[in-house]
């Protein structure tokens, strides 16, 4: 029964290797796909390249189908992992915050590794950036504290906010995804037809 | 025989450009097209390696994300690595500051064993080493710095480190990011964990128009 190290197949040790081996096909994964490029992320926020949905939205789905499928065949018991949990208030200020210095930098705080590993004098610089924020808010916290804890609702999930059963949020989220991603082809075809001198290399 | 080097994709700087070359004066954008190649100095006589389908690399990510799920009935990170190394520094030249601090408590574990021994400072190893291996066989490792055409490579480092610093403060805010909450929150249908990732992408295409200049 999953999750195995949840029912003592093994230990402390044996979980760190595993984080190297995982983080090592989330590192190769990455960067195959470009993330580790940081003008190719900001297309994105550009309709350029819409890569990073395409990529997190397949990632999420095939995920959380998997956890889905194996939860309904009795292989894995859903009730051992871990569900980040929710601080409504925090989460969504954090989350703009975050936004805002993601289109700054490009890179996120896992591609900027990527990127850093890679030779890129600009992920080096934005993992400086992200060690000095984290001191930042680490040396304000006092402060920010009663606003980080905040509108905490524990590991709060879809279903439960919603009022849907676990099969049919799965189902919708499964049709949002497959939406966004015709629509991302769309977009990013009619970006790339050049419409206008500036687009093709003209200064 | 001399090979010709040739510049694909997005302008980089590099230390194999002349002085002339390095000049900032901007230089034109290549072709959409060209937009899905990786940049990278190549000898005219070989093809540049392609970036992988983005859904192809997403599902390959989501086959590592559930087999953690499987393995640790947990998920992928990449943000607590970076509070375990702060709280590592600030425990190293003042411990009993951070061991008061409610915030590097977290990550202190009451002083039984060093804030690096963590899962997530272990994974993101991982990662540097993937990705590192990745772009070796890809060609795309090289010392350089990736901007828009219009802005100095130093304009770039100065803007990916207020980047970064934004999302350290923001991410911590939200005790995630797009991989801990966007990837493991997502998969898990956690409330949270979706308004974050919701949150950030409202934040980053109201900041896009104001960055235009750096990346186009």
């Amino acid at each position: 029964m999953a999750p195995l190290f949840e029912f003592g197949r093994f230990g402390d040790g044996t979980s760190l290797v595993i984080a190297v081996l995982l983080g090592i096909a989330f590192g190769w994964f990455l960067e195959r796909g470009g993330m580790g490029n940081a003008r190719k992320l900001a297309g994105q926020f550009y309709f350029t390249d819409l890569s990073v949905l395409k990529l997190m939205f397949s990632a999420i789905l095939t995920a959380m189908l998997g956890l889905f499928w194996l939860s309904w065949a009795g292989l894995l018991d859903l009730s051992r992992v871990y569900v980040p949990e929710t601080f409504v208030a925090p989460q969504l200020v954090g989350g703009l915050v975050f936004g805002v210095g993601f289109a700054t930098g490009g890179l996120c705080p896992g591609t900027s590794c990527v990127a850093a590993a890679t030779g890129r004098r600009d992920g080096f610089a934005l993992i400086a950036g992200m060690l000095t924020g984290v001191f930042v808010f680490g040396e304000a916290f006092p402060a920010l504290a009663s606003f980080a804890d905040s509108t905490a609702r524990g590991a709060w999930t879809l279903p439960q906010a919603l009022g849907l059963s676990y099969g049919t949020v799965v189902g919708i989220i499964v049709a949002v995804a497959l939406g966004a991603f015709a629509g991302a082809e769309r977009l990013e075809r009619r970006v790339e037809r050049p419409a206008h001198a500036g687009l093709n290399g003209a200064v | 025989m001399r090979v010709r080097l040739v510049r694909l994709g997005s302008e980089s700087s590099s230390i194999l450009r002349t002085p002339a070359e390095r000049s900032t004066a901007p230089r034109g954008k290549a072709s959409g097209a060209f937009d899905r190649f990786p940049s990278t100095l190549t000898p005219t006589n070989r093809a540049p390696v392609p970036y992988v389908s983005p859904y192809v690399a997403g599902v390959g990510i989501g086959v590592v994300l559930l087999l953690s799920f499987v393995l640790m009935g947990r998920g992928l990170g990449a943000s607590g690595a970076f509070s375990s190394v702060v709280t590592a520094a600030v425990s190293t030249a003042a411990p009993q500051h951070a061991a008061d601090n409610a915030f590097y408590a977290r990550y202190l574990d009451a002083g039984a064993t060093n804030p690096l021994k963590d899962w997530l400072v272990f994974e993101i190893i991982g990662v540097v080493i993937g990705g590192l291996a990745s772009g070796l066989l890809a060609g795309r490792v090289r010392w350089a710095t990736e901007h828009g055409p219009s802005i100095t490579s130093r304009r770039r480092i100065l803007l990916a480190f207020a980047g970064g610093a934004a999302m350290g403060v923001g991410a911590k805010l939200a005790r995630g990011c797009t991989s801990g909450l966007g990837l493991t929150g997502g998969a898990t249908l956690s409330v949270g964990s979706w308004l974050f990732v919701a949150a950030a992408f409202a934040g980053a295409y109201a900041a896009a128009p104001f960055l235009r200049r750096a990346w186009r």
